[in-house]
């Protein structure tokens, strides 16, 4: 533990825009915080992180200026979309939600949320869909497509800034421990669980990268590796091929309890969607 | 995404002399040409070639650009403010295709 | 050897495992490389004469996306002003990255750009004056492969 700590300092340095080695570092435009305290004492970190304090100064000036972060592109394509007409209904998602700056302030920091009419908690990917085929006429958009990548991208956008907040009781709490089991069960021929790495070793190197806490209030998040924005869902895929584990579908339930889990464990840290990291 | 997208970011004013900064990207995968699909197969080269910026007319900058550049490329350079005007920029892709941006800059 | 394929690149490679002291692949690009900067010099020399700056990260997060500057030392007037600059990779399958023409209305000769690093290796920046003479200077990036981001 006393590794995970010296992170935690060295990140903590980093968070206030401090000079390290002479550089004035930063935030996230559109972000005033970068770490916070948990907000109960049974939290299973010491301090709340986000995952742009463990990446390289050239990583994090990618996020520092809107116009610099590739990932504006698919918010810029959601922008677009939002106001298109698509489907039988002859609707577009301003037809119903107006102004998304207003409409959708504070929704992408507070999903996956409990719907009533599914009986199951529904996350944004699924929620614009749900939209789409219910609502407007349209066919759903694949998982990953472009449209559906700009649209979340933008949905969760408006909510930059906006300290996560997920429901976990009432008929969320069985969803939640899923997702909590999830993340301590060892999986694949690595034997690795989330917790490993992400909650043991954070701030500490895995050959030649350094683990994050695996937060997921930057996602959709544009990827160097991927070369484009992808989906918290897609992450977990590439963790899971990474312990060697047969990954779970993307927007499977599996995922969607761990989203649930994950985004409680970030609880506090603002959105920063789209994120940029390595 | 299907169509590229250019964005840019230039002052819309600045003073008479003053050297100003103008940023660029596009939306683009930057196919190198050397990647191989599941068939193992080498996908074919698609690449955004050539950039050029020019201000009412005068090439200011240009840039003939190899598969080496990032996905999503990304141009910065600079320009001294002499005169008002217009931006004009222009991004050819490998498939012949031209995406171009206009900008005014007004000169004071 | 400048005729050798990716393939037999690839080959080399691997039999670098057992002779590990034959960086023959390296050469190659290597040589790609002087080739691509020896047609933009024309065959004239470049002086490392402290005109021109590259800067790019010391060690690589990603090699898909590495931001790299370049900026030549020049009052950028329409007797004394830099031409073009080539950047060009030691280490890539293909040296070619980009050249930028520049003019005297630029006011300063820099420019910013993100690229693809397939290893840890040199980038050389070469810059043609308007006076005929070139230019360069080089910079090494290491690329981490390896771990979750690699």
């Amino acid at each position: 533990m006393r590794v995970s700590r010296f992170g935690v300092a060295m990140a903590g340095a980093l968070a206030g825009g401090m000079f390290i080695g002479g550089h004035a570092l930063a935030l996230p435009e559109g972000i005033e915080t970068v770490k916070v305290a948990p907000p109960s004492k049974d939290h299973p970190l010491p301090e709340i992180v986000s995952g742009w304090n463990f990446r390289a100064p050239e990583t994090q000036a990618l996020q520092s200026d809107d116009f610099e972060n590739p990932g504006f592109i698919w918010v810029e394509q959601g922008a677009e979309l939002w106001d298109a007409v698509d489907g039988s209904e002859g609707k577009a998602c301003a037809s119903c939600h107006g102004d998304a700056a207003e409409s959708m302030a504070s929704v992408g920091a507070e999903m996956p949320k409990w719907s009533e009419a599914k009986g199951k908690p529904i996350n944004l990917e699924q929620q614009i869909n749900a939209c789409r085929t219910e609502r407007m006429g349209a066919k759903a958009w694949k998982w990953e497509s472009g449209e559906l990548l700009g649209m979340t991208t933008f949905v969760r956008n408006q909510s930059r800034g906006t300290p996560v907040n997920v429901q976990t009781d009432g008929p969320m709490k069985p969803w939640f421990e899923k997702g909590q089991n999830l993340y301590y069960a060892r999986v694949g021929q690595l034997d690795l669980a989330c917790a490993n790495c992400h909650q043991d070793y954070y701030g500490k190197r895995i050959r030649a990268d350094l683990l994050s806490q695996g937060q997921s209030n930057g996602f959709p998040t544009y990827r160097l590796k991927w070369q484009k924005i992808g989906s918290l869902h897609r992450r977990f895929k590439g963790c899971m091929k990474q312990v060697r584990a047969k990954p779970y579908k993307v927007g499977s339930d599996e995922f969607l309890a761990l989203e649930l889990y994950v985004n409680w464990r970030g609880e506090g840290l603002p959105v920063e969607a789209p994120a940029v990291r390595q | 995404m299907a169509k590229s997208k250019p964005r840019v970011k230039v002052p819309k004013k600045a003073g008479k002399g003053e050297v100003i900064t103008i940023k660029t990207l596009i939306s683009h995968k930057m196919e190198s040409g050397l990647r191989k699909d599941k068939k193992g197969e080498l996908i074919p080269r698609q690449i955004i070639n050539r950039f050029t910026a020019k201000f009412n007319g005068a090439t200011v900058f240009e840039a003939e650009i190899q598969p080496a550049i990032s996905a999503n490329p990304y141009l910065q350079f600079n320009m001294r403010a002499e005169d008002s005007g217009e931006f004009e920029f222009i991004w050819v892709d490998d498939d012949g295709s031209t995406y171009t941006k206009k900008q005014a800059l007004s000169v004071s | 050897m400048k005729d050798m394929t990716r393939r037999d690149a690839l080959s080399l490679a691997a039999g670098m495992a057992v002779v590990a002291a034959f960086p023959m692949p390296t050469m190659a690009a290597a040589d790609n490389a002087m080739a691509e900067i020896e047609q933009f010099t024309g065959g004239a020399e470049a002086a490392q004469s402290g005109r021109v700056t590259l800067e790019m990260p010391e060690i690589a997060e990603n090699g898909n996306t590495v931001p790299l500057k370049v900026s030549v030392d020049s009052p950028m007037t329409s007797d004394d002003h830099v031409k073009r600059v080539i950047i060009v990779s030691m280490g890539n399958p293909r040296p070619g990255v980009a050249t930028f023409r520049f003019s005297p209305m630029n006011g300063v000769a820099e420019a910013s750009t993100r690229m693809r690093l397939a290893k840890t290796q040199d980038v050389v920046a070469v810059a043609e004056l308007s006076d005929g003479s070139f230019h360069m200077t080089k910079t090494t990036v290491k690329v981490t492969i390896g771990g979750c981001g690699g």
